[in-house]
């Protein structure tokens, strides 16, 4: 090894190929059947239950965990399937500990969960060893429609449309489908390369065709096709705006995490011995961490509020702190310091008075040879036809933009957190509304 | 896909789970709510003579059993028949039956045991347009303290005179349903089949006291401090029902006659373990009263994915698969030698074969200093004890010695002959016979 975590700089190698490999392993490796049938039998099967309200895609929970208590995880995972078609991907990063898990009756009356990420994946884990796909297309409807973006969004609504009999072209900009399951998920929630495994998986339904590499105008879309739906996502990144910002080695965590996705080696990947990332939302916390898996001595994550109000959860935050990140509550960088490249950071501490956030007048500086910039995506090049709703393109509760045979699902499109799930859940509809309209319904 | 559709004596049902008649099966609300869940059919909570209703407790009428986590296991109760007036009871079952006409509506009845009482209601239920009508010879509480109930159907005469008034009075198809309080199952099935019965259906609930309180030393559940013994049901009746449907299943006498499998059916398998021994379809009552009409998703998906996995095309394909391989203790092969073998990966030391075996069995488990826990094959007669106390699922299995083995507590070798008792040199007939 020619680097170690206390090498000064950008440098690779900092751990051998065997600690990398086991700090990037599965987060929450699968349960075995035992270990499921354990979790399943703690599900009450409850009424109404809380944890279906509080999933986007209203997955039947209690219904499938009871499939897994009774030695049928393959019906368990048609039950998820039939609602969330990348219902394996949500099982590993889902944050249950928001959603279903957080609202499980277990959770309020002893504080443990049902683990049902952990048996959703164990479900649908089983069903997709399996040869053939669980859906057949319906007969051939004669009806085209593009879909804009080959992430969760799209493929779920791509999926959809394919079952009700239509015919799906899905274009995407990047060399592979999969959008931030295979280029923004961290590395250790999907591990094995599941996310084109799944996406693999998911196309068997048929009449699907993916052009990778290539977009298509939105006017050329209209003319050429039934429908259009835009699963684009957000691919601009917010700037921090400070003096420095533009210095060497100040960098967007998205496309760290990207190539980090992308690599074949993880070794190879240089990375600070100090880094220092800014914002609190997943997208800090996974950079964060995989800095520090790498082998970065010191990470701290800066958010310029408290605790309460960073986005990642705190199962998230604990994540991280775990691993050795250290996070800096009420702090907002001021400058990046340092000759060409960065050097150190220097912040200010904040407060909020009424309700605004404002600084302390207090600065303290990090030393920092690379900087990664987490405080948010927007959305790029969205098509001037169409109106937007804040930062995003407006759709209504079906998906439907502004413009006529056009919908809109995902993180590019107004409404719901910008989640895996929410993604699929919004695909999934607007493929409902777009089948219900062309079909004259 | 497998075909789950059902023809059970000519009631035709899209899947064969119905509800048994029992409060989830009272009135129309409910049952039409269990259609919409997903049940095959139903049979209507038991209807008595028309007049004044009988009336229940207005306390508690269950008791329970509970394993851990609370997991309900055995219920008991105290509840009669329908206390609603039969003629509402009709009109909701003409109303719900010309809705979903696909499923099957089948009535309980219990009347005095008297030609006139019969003859009086059959025609009233052939109106409603119901698929058949099953006479409850079951109830073993407060009916037949009034001569119904139990009380015919632990008489087999009665249960034949009755069967024959309703098949001479009506049309419709006729399933008896038995009590299980009683010695011999077989002959209330068979006196049922000479009344000319269409099917019995079988188990109601047994006799039970769920538990005493002990301050007050009153039987639970109590009304005003005093209680009454009432009828079990739910998961821990399953193995007596089973094996009563299999004794009727496998008498010469009834082998043909139809059955409906009824005791603590509370997931796919349980269903499809009373097909396997006999019963044409299944009928649920205490799991759809634990966790709501939805379960019949889980036993419909169930009984399709194991029945597409072992490539059963139709439910009447694997009624009764397993009855020609349930037989009698005199005719099990006494030749036959396993071991218990314990997994040492799996094991987790916790020591509970060792207390079984050592405590109350054949001393056939050995321990080292270190906990390590390992069969004596000397020692061990494979009776099972081990398996089904220990926590961890499949840490120990059943080894099955091979022709040519030589079992270490006998001393003999495996021959792969058959040889049991009817054969063998220790059975005082045999030797008598020679
Ligand atoms: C670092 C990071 C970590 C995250 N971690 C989690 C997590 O743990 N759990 C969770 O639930 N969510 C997480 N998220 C959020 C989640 O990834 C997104 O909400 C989800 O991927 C949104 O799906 P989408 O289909 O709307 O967009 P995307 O996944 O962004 O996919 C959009 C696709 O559209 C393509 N595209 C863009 N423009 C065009 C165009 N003009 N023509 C054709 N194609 C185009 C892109 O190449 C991309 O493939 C994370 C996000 C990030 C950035
Ligand atoms: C509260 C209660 C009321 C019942 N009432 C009737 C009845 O009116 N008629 C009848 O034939 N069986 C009645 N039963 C018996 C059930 O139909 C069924 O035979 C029995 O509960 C066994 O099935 P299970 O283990 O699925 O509950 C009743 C059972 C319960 C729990
Ligand atoms: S279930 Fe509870 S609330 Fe409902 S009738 Fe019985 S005792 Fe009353």
């Amino acid at each position: 090894m020619t680097a170690s975590i206390a090498t000064d700089g950008i440098v690779s190698n900092r751990l051998s190929g065997e600690e990398l490999a086991e700090n990037f392993s599965d987060l929450h490796p699968p349960l075995d059947p035992h270990e499921a049938l354990v979790a399943a039998d703690r599900c009450y099967f409850c009424h109404d239950a809380p944890c279906t309200t509080a999933c986007p895609t209203e997955i039947d929970i209690p219904l499938f965990i009871r499939q897994i208590a009774t030695g049928t995880p393959e019906s368990a995972a048609r039950t998820i399937f039939s609602q969330n078609i990348l219902g394996g991907m949500c099982a590993r990063v889902c944050p249950t500990e928001t959603l279903c898990e957080e609202v499980c009756v277990r959770e309020t009356a002893e504080g443990k969960p049902v683990k049902i990420g952990r048996l959703q994946r164990y479900a649908t884990d089983t069903l997709m060893a399996k040869p053939g796909h669980p859906f057949t297309r319906a007969a051939d409807t004669g009806k085209t429609i593009a879909v804009l973006g080959a992430g969760p969004a799209g493929l779920s609504c791509a999926h959809r449309l394919a079952m009700k009999g239509h015919a799906v072209t899905i274009y995407d900009l990047r060399s592979k489908g999969g959008g931030l399951n295979e280029f923004g998920i961290a590395a250790y929630k999907s591990v094995d390369g599941y996310a084109q495994d799944e996406v693999e998986w998911l196309l068997a339904i048929g009449g699907i065709t993916v052009e990778c590499g290539k977009s298509v105008p939105l006017s050329e879309l209209a003319d050429a096709f039934d429908a259009v739906f835009l699963g684009v996502g957000l691919s601009g990144v917010n700037a921090l705006g400070v003096e420095g910002e533009d210095k060497n080695n100040v960098l967007d965590a998205v496309s760290f995490i990207s190539d980090l996705r992308q690599a074949d080696d993880l070794a190879s990947l240089p990375i600070g011995r100090r880094v220092v990332v800014i914002g609190g939302g997943m997208t800090a916390v996974d950079a964060a961490v995989q800095s520090k898996l790498l082998g970065a001595q010191d990470v701290t994550m800066v958010y310029r509020r408290g605790r309460e109000a960073m986005s990642a959860s705190e199962f998230e935050q604990v994540l991280a702190t775990s691993k050795g990140v250290r996070i800096i509550y009420n702090a907002q960088p001021l400058r990046v310091t340092g000759n060409g490249a960065a050097a150190a950071i220097e912040f200010g501490y904040t407060e909020t008075v009424d309700g605004k956030l404002r600084p302390t007048g207090e600065t303290f500086t990090l030393a920092a040879d690379q900087v990664f910039k987490a405080i948010g995506q927007t959305l790029e090049g969205a098509p001037d036809a169409l109106n937007l709703e804040g930062r995003k393109i407006a759709v209504d509760e079906n998906g439907r933009t502004s413009v006529k045979n056009v919908w809109a699902g995902g993180d590019c499109a107004s409404g719901g957190d910008d989640l895996t799930v929410t993604a699929a859940a919004e695909g999934r509809d607007a493929a409902e509304d777009i089948h219900t309209t062309l079909m004259g319904g | 896909m497998a075909d789950l559709t059902s023809e059970f004596v000519g009631i035709k049902s899209p899947n064969p789970f119905w509800l048994a008649s029992a409060p989830p099966t009272d009135k129309e609300y409910n049952v039409r709510r269990a259609f919409e869940a997903g049940w095959g059919g139903v049979v209507w909570k038991t209807l008595g003579e028309a007049g004044p209703p009988i009336v229940n407790v207005s306390g508690p009428r269950y008791g329970a059993i509970w394993g851990a986590d609370r997991r309900l296991l055995g219920l008991n109760n105290i509840e009669l028949i329908t206390d609603r007036p039969l003629e509402t009871n009709l009109q909701e079952i003409k109303s719900v039956k010309r809705d979903y006409p696909d499923r099957a509506v089948v009535v309980s009845l219990m009347v005095p045991c008297e030609e006139g009482p019969w003859k009086k209601i059959l025609p009233l239920v052939e109106d409603t347009g119901a698929d058949g009508v099953e006479l409850n010879f079951g109830c073993p509480h407060g009916m037949a303290e009034r001569g119904m109930g139990s009380a015919v159907g632990q008489v087999p005469e009665y249960i034949e005179m009755v069967t024959r008034w309703c098949k001479q009075y009506s049309r419709m198809p006729v399933i008896v349903k038995l009590t299980p309080n009683i010695a011999d199952i077989r002959k209330p099935a068979e006196a049922a089949q000479r009344g000319g019965a269409d099917a019995v259906s079988l188990i109601n609930t047994i006799n039970s006291i769920t538990s005493v309180n002990l301050d007050d030393f009153i039987p639970e559940p109590t009304i005003d401090g005093r209680g009454a013994h009432g009828g079990y049901c739910g998961p821990a009746v399953k193995p007596i029902a089973l094996s009563m449907v299999s004794e009727i299943a496998r008498n010469p006498e009834t082998t043909n006659l139809p059955i409906s499998g009824i005791g603590g059916v509370t997931t796919w398998r349980d269903g499809a373990e009373f097909l396997a021994l006999g019963a044409g379809n299944v009928q649920v009552c205490t799991a759809a009263m634990t966790y709501g009409f939805k379960i019949v998703q889980e036993m419909i998906s169930g009984l399709s994915e194991w029945m597409d996995e072992k490539g059963h095309a139709s439910v009447a394909d694997v009624v009764g698969r397993a009855v020609p391989n349930c037989g009698d203790w005199q005719d099990l092969n006494l030749n036959y030698i396993t071991k218990a073998e314990i997994n040492q990966d799996s094991c987790i030391n916790c020591g509970r074969c060792f207390a079984a075996c050592e405590d109350t069995s054949h001393q056939a488990i050995l321990m080292s200093e270190d906990r390590t826990f390992s069969v004596d094959e000397g020692e061990c007669v494979a009776c099972n004890l081990c398996i089904n106390v220990c926590p961890v699922e499949g840490c120990i299995t059943m080894r099955e010695l091979q022709v040519g083995e030589v079992d270490e507590r006998t001393g003999r070798e495996v021959d792969g002959t058959h040889g049991d008792w009817t054969t063998h040199p220790n059975n005082p007939a045999v030797a008598a016979a020679e």
